[in-house]
């Protein structure tokens, strides 16, 4: 029992991290950047809400609209003023600046919101039990906001004009100029795409571990990273699946070896990278000579 | 002087400049049933070919024919999927791309690869780097094997780039040098690892015809001076026809000719398949 | 054409040696002016860990820019030299009288732990590529230090006693220490009750020990070889380098080098906690790295040691300076590697150069 309860929160938390990674992964496909800046979007998200919800009085449904649009503008306006201007530049120039914006978004939240610890409640009151089970409304919610966004995004980049656009981008962005695609269009889209649903996981994020402060955002930035690299960087499939099974690892390592389920959830990731290089879903891409 | 003039003269009678050369020793190479599928498509299948010791032979064929690909498989950046490869006699299964290299194949590129950041002179003793043998801690301690081996090092290298008329160019970065210097410092640096068998991808592309001209000197000198078989793809007809001694023709992975120049050139398969395309062009 | 190449050497040898008296006058003006007092309590606080981030810098340059392979975990070799470090100290402090031995023999101690950590990383790791690299360094970075976490160390006259806290219910009486013994590393509480033994002079020795290294490295057969696996691997590969011998030799070199640096470190605080050595400590040293210049040591040194003493000297802003830090580097990386901002500053600075800057960025932006 105790098993399958430590089971379902993996599964919660899995999903968080699947709803990051699919943004991170997105963002990464088409820009080829490590954007460390992902995982403060979040704590923005996380924030914002909070604010919509405590100081403005607005229902939580507002509140995540709210911390949706402003975390789009966020991203558009980051990849627009610091990652626009070195499309061309070294990928670890790229990596720098997004270090930098991820400092900045970290230190203007030290500056607005104060360091402590804010108490965020949980979006969703309430729990069912099944049995001796108990499973919060939230931890259900995140999981069918996962599979929605992921189903969602997958007709998305399959079906429309825009998806398409972004597949083609993150294939060769020369060739997909030349086939009439705005690039900067599309890779702002990308960006203002997972931004959105950063702002999304911030709040599910928030609700789940009911604290917010301004390094919120880092540690799951990172692991949802791993777990996008995990399943594959850039297949949203793989950032599901390598979301979900990070989530319920780190559970479950969690509940055996506390002071340890980070390490076992980067061992994890090493293993799987040495074994299949790609990631669990990813493609295996031959160097030419 | 008379040796650029009698180079010039195509075809060489082989046989009358390199004495050496005698299909019946043992060749420098030897491919026996070369394969390799991709995905279930045979990029090169059944692909036997021999190679003297001094020989110079061409490898021609349409785009995509799977030439590059036959010399990735030569120098083991590809596995095979089948057959085998004999240097010098012995083979090269499971040999890294490094090791082979050690036992005599050295390569240039189709695009140039280069060690861009690295001057021309150190490119050229990255080549020589298996001729030195002192080891890391003499490198950091600067250790009288350093000092040593490093003034032949520098030594060598001079001299190789000066046989190709680049000495001067010795301190310049490798990155910022003109494109037909690139493509001479690609063969140097081949040359430096002392091989037994260059093997050279499209020597000539993107040349005009005096440098192609000034690259085709260069090859015999190479095979002159290093006594060395040479093989090259190019699909400048001038340039095979004047210095290849054999020539083989793929098309779709597979051998569909061999022979001298002008077997090759009154071949109806090769026609079909690669003449007659290329006039269209 | 002899000439040509005793230019380039020299050139070599003389840019070296810039570094190396730069470094000596440094060091030796700021003896100096800590002998007569001169220096702010804060600075002279500030002078050995200065030391260890320059040689962190260089150290993580050879991996970064000489190798170019991207290490987002190298603060986790810091973190192994400097606890194996402090173990030494600790244990050897009762047979060894001279304090300066005794460093030595941890720093020695710290870089040979770090550089077997660095090998059984390196092993695996190294197979990888590019990005999938850094993700793995960062994993292993945050798996040492997480493993450091719930180290517990003591020692009596029995020897040395190890625990591991995984479960959180271990502390330091699963030890079983003697009652002459002490505890060394207390699991979260890190290693408390260490003697300062760390030194400027010592300092000095190692970045000046660091830099030999690395740069004799760079001007010899085997740093070639690295450098060359950095610009064309597959090139590298086909004048016979050996790819997994020369990238382990600069990783595990670049390990030992921060474990010899972590040591130093370590015995400069009475105490220290592994989350010392986290994510953030592994972007800071890369951070030196990429503004003084990939594979250029002397930016490194330079780098490390003004952004060491910035924070510091922005106190007065407090709140703001880190604020101002990330804000100066994002427009330092703009400046830098942006052709639109070059051509504007290019443009501002030189008249003449604004023609050329100027169609430059034009073809760039229509590319």
């Amino acid at each position: 029992m105790k098993f399958l309860s430590d089971l379902i929160s993996g599964i919660s938390l899995g999903s968080v991290y699947a709803i990051i990674a699919l943004g991170y992964t997105m963002v990464y496909g088409i820009a080829k950047m490590l954007n460390f800046a992902h995982g403060d979007v979040i704590m923005i998200g996380g924030y914002v809400s909070y604010c919509a919800m405590f100081y403005l009085g607005f229902p939580v449904w507002a509140a995540v609209l709210l911390a949706m649009l402003v975390c789009t503008v966020l991203g558009i306006v980051i990849e627009g003023l610091a990652y626009k201007p070195l499309r061309s530049a070294p990928s670890l120039a790229v990596l720098i600046t997004a270090i930098g914006v991820s400092y900045f978004l970290q230190n203007s939240a030290l500056l607005i919101w104060k360091a402590d610890t804010k108490v965020y409640p949980s979006i969703v009151d309430g729990s069912l039990k099944l049995g001796q089970l108990t499973i919060p409304y939230v931890t259900l919610l995140t999981v069918a906001a996962c599979v929605v966004i992921m189903i969602g995004l997958s007709i998305f980049t399959s079906k429309s004009k825009m998806g398409k656009a972004m597949r083609a981008c993150s294939e060769d962005k020369g060739a997909a100029q030349l086939m009439g695609i705005n690039v900067n269009r599309t890779i702002s889209a990308t960006f203002a795409i997972g931004s959105a649903l950063a702002a999304i996981a911030g709040v599910l994020l928030c609700s789940s571990y009911y604290t917010l402060n301004p390094t919120t955002g880092s540690m799951p930035g990172i692991k949802a990273f791993t777990a996008a690299v995990f399943g594959g960087i850039g297949s949203i499939p793989g950032a599901f699946l390598g979301g979900i099974l990070l989530g319920v690892i780190e559970s479950i390592a969690k509940a055996y070896v506390p002071n340890l389920a980070n390490a076992v959830v980067f061992a994890v990731l090493i293993v799987v990278l040495l074994v299949k290089p790609s990631g669990l879903l990813g493609k295996v891409v031959r160097e030419k000579v | 002087m008379s040796e650029r003039t009698r180079t010039k003269m195509v075809p060489v009678p082989s046989r009358a400049i390199i004495p050496e050369r005698d299909i019946n020793k043992q060749p420098v190479l030897e491919t026996v049933h070369l394969g390799i599928e991709f995905g279930g498509l045979h990029a090169v299948d059944d692909f036997n070919m021999v190679i003297g010791k001094t020989e110079i032979a061409g490898l021609i064929g349409p785009n995509g024919a799977g030439k590059t690909t036959i010399f990735n498989l030569l120098t083991n950046v590809y596995q095979p999927t089948c057959g085998s490869i004999l240097v010098d006699g012995r083979p090269t299964a499971g040999k890294s791309t490094a090791q082979v290299n050690r036992m005599g194949i050295a390569r240039t590129f189709q695009n140039i690869r280069l060690f861009n950041d690295l001057t021309v002179e150190d490119n050229v003793k990255v080549g020589l780097h298996n001729q030195t043998n002192y080891g890391y801690l003499s490198g950091i301690l600067r250790l009288p094997s350093y000092w040593k081996q490093e003034k032949q090092a520098h030594q060598r290298a001079l001299e190789l780039l000066d046989l190709f008329d680049m000495a001067d160019m010795a301190s310049a970065r490798a990155g910022s040098l003109p494109y037909g210097a690139q493509r001479r410092l690609e063969i140097v640096r081949a040359l430096a690892t002392s091989p037994k068998l260059l093997l050279l991808d499209e020597p000539a592309a993107g040349m005009n015809p005096s440098e192609t001209a000034e690259l085709m000197d260069n090859i015999i000198k190479i095979r002159d001076t290093f006594q060395i078989a040479v093989m090259l793809i190019e699909h400048d007809m001038n340039l095979v026809m004047g210095i290849c001694e054999g020539i083989v023709v793929v098309n779709y992975g597979r051998i569909i000719a061999k022979g001298n120049p002008d077997e090759i050139r009154s071949n109806p398969a090769v026609i079909e398949a690669y003449l007659g395309q290329q006039e269209e062009e | 054409m002899a000439i040509e190449k005793k230019k380039g050497l020299k050139k070599a040898a003389l840019s070296d040696l810039i570094t190396y008296l730069g470094v000596t006058a440094v060091f030796v003006i700021m003896s100096l002016l800590q002998s007569r007092g001169m220096l702010s309590r804060s600075l002279s606080g500030q002078l050995v860990p200065i030391c260890c981030y320059v040689v962190m810098a260089v150290s993580l340059n050879l991996t970064v820019g000489v190798l170019g392979e991207l290490s987002l975990g190298h603060a986790g070799f810091m973190s192994v030299g400097a606890f194996s470090g402090i173990i030494a100290a600790m244990c050897l402090q009762g047979h060894i009288a001279s304090n300066p031995v005794l460093l030595l023999v941890a720093m020695v101690v710290g870089a040979f732990f770090a550089a077997i950590v660095g090998l059984l990383v390196g092993l695996p790791v190294l197979r990888l590529r590019g990005d999938y690299l850094a993700i793995v360094t960062l994993a292993f970075g945050e798996i040492i230090k997480d493993l450091i976490n719930c180290l517990l160390v003591g020692y009596d006259s029995r020897g040395l006693h190890f625990a591991f806290n995984f479960n959180g219910k271990q502390n330091v009486d699963s030890l079983n220490l003697a009652e002459d013994g002490i505890a060394i590393i207390k699991g979260a509480q890190g290693a408390a009750g260490t003697t300062k033994l760390a030194t400027f002079t010592a300092g000095f020795i190692l970045v000046i020990l660091a830099l030999v290294v690395v740069l004799n490295l760079m001007r010899s057969r085997s740093g070639r070889a690295i450098m060359a696996l950095r610009d064309n691997r597959i090139a590298a590969e086909s004048v016979g380098i050996n790819v997994t011998k020369y990238k382990l030799m600069a990783f595990v070199t670049s390990a030992a080098l921060a474990g010899a640096a972590g040591a130093l470190f370590g015995l400069n605080y009475s105490s220290l906690q592994a989350t010392k050595f986290n994510f953030d400590t592994s972007i800071l040293v890369l951070v030196f790295v990429v503004l003084g210049g990939l594979g250029n040591m002397r930016g490194s040194i330079i780098a490390a040691t003004v952004l060491t003493i910035l924070p510091e000297a922005l106190r007065e802003f407090a709140d703001y300076r880190m604020l101002v830090y990330a804000i100066v580097l994002i427009l330092v990386m703009l400046a830098t590697n942006s052709p639109r901002l070059k051509a504007m500053l290019n443009r501002a600075f030189s008249p003449i150069k604004r023609l050329f800057a100027g169609k430059g960025a034009e073809k760039e932006a229509a590319q």
